[in-house]
């Protein structure tokens, strides 16, 4: 596998990182300018807007803040699954990667009470710009969270292979590139629940 | 080679520690965050202080989960020109607003 792609398990002398974790970084700065532009969209429309609903008027923010809570929990169980791999302990791995998807699972739980909640209120994204914005910018970001719960489930299901055909490193590293996108995704909530619900 | 791995063992011990504490103080930013939304201040204030904390929060995640405090050059070069554009990204839309922000 190693000579198939170079340096995925061991760091390139000139940068001192796998190939994987720049790649990862480089992902990331181009998923920073997408969400940006949703964001520069959401400045426009709010400041050219003759009424702009406070967010707590329109969302239910106690559910909002439990689902920040979810998503930061899910942070903490990602990165401990992998301190659980460094630590050589496949058990504890396993049990953290299934409950970082969990936590995932949770978080999209809440979202669907929220959004059918808004449904039955009659508010939808044709209703107002606000609500336009609000659920452009909250479905891109459950899409990001489904897709992050793909690549952490798959390493959840088949860390075990790995951990016994001898790829350790490659599985450390794999899920820790995986944590990065994870962590991001936590970090695009952070944003979006006081821009959304507080403000 | 075996101290090796017992000093990889306490550092990563170390770092865990670390991640309970990042993780206490995300979850009492958040409160403090929504408890400051209660006291329904003026759009500039609430904006203002909500950003400060989300930044704060981001910070925390950044450094310490996405280990970015002690990451390598390249990643910092990379996250720098992310962050000039990024910005651009955001002041522009603001400036072409001043002449008739209604907040």
């Amino acid at each position: 596998m190693e000579g198939l792609i170079p340096y995925i398990t061991e760091p390139r002398e000139d940068t001192g990182l796998t190939n994987g974790k720049i790649g990862v970084w480089l992902f990331l700065a181009s998923e920073i300018m997408l969400f940006g532009a949703f964001f520069a969209t959401y400045i426009v429309m709010r400041l050219g807007a003759d009424v702009w609903p406070r967010g707590w008027e329109a969302q239910n923010v106690p559910l909002g803040t439990l689902n920040t809570a979810v998503l930061i929990t899910s942070s903490v169980t990602m990165v401990m699954a992998w301190a659980s791999l460094e630590r050589a302990d496949l058990k504890k791995f396993q049990m953290f990667a299934g409950a970082t998807v969990a936590l995932g699972f949770v978080f999209l739980c809440i979202k669907y009470v929220e959004y059918t909640s808004h449904f039955h209120e009659n508010m939808y994204p044709r209703t107002s710009t606000y609500l336009a914005v609000y659920f452009t910018m909250t479905g891109l970001h459950a899409l990001h969270v489904i897709f992050g719960m793909a690549v952490n489930g798959y390493f959840w299901l088949t860390g075990r292979s790995y951990w016994e055909a001898g790829d350790r490193q490659l599985l450390i590293n794999r899920v820790e590139n995986a944590g990065l996108f994870w962590h991001f995704v936590d970090i695009v909530w952070i944003f979006l629940f006081p821009v959304l619900y507080l403000l | 080679m075996e101290n090796h791995a017992a000093n990889h063992a306490v550092d990563i011990d170390r770092q865990i520690r670390g991640y309970m504490v990042v993780f206490v103080a995300l979850l009492a930013m958040t409160a403090i965050t929504v408890g400051v939304s209660y006291l329904h201040l003026e759009v500039r204030h609430a904006v203002a202080v909500a950003l400060v904390i989300a930044c704060f929060k981001a910070s925390l995640v950044v450094l310490f989960f996405m280990h970015l405090i002690s990451e390598r050059h390249v990643i910092f070069v990379i996250l720098a020109f992310t962050v000039a554009f990024f910005l651009v990204l955001m002041i522009l839309p603001i400036l072409t607003n001043l002449d008739h922000v209604r907040i």
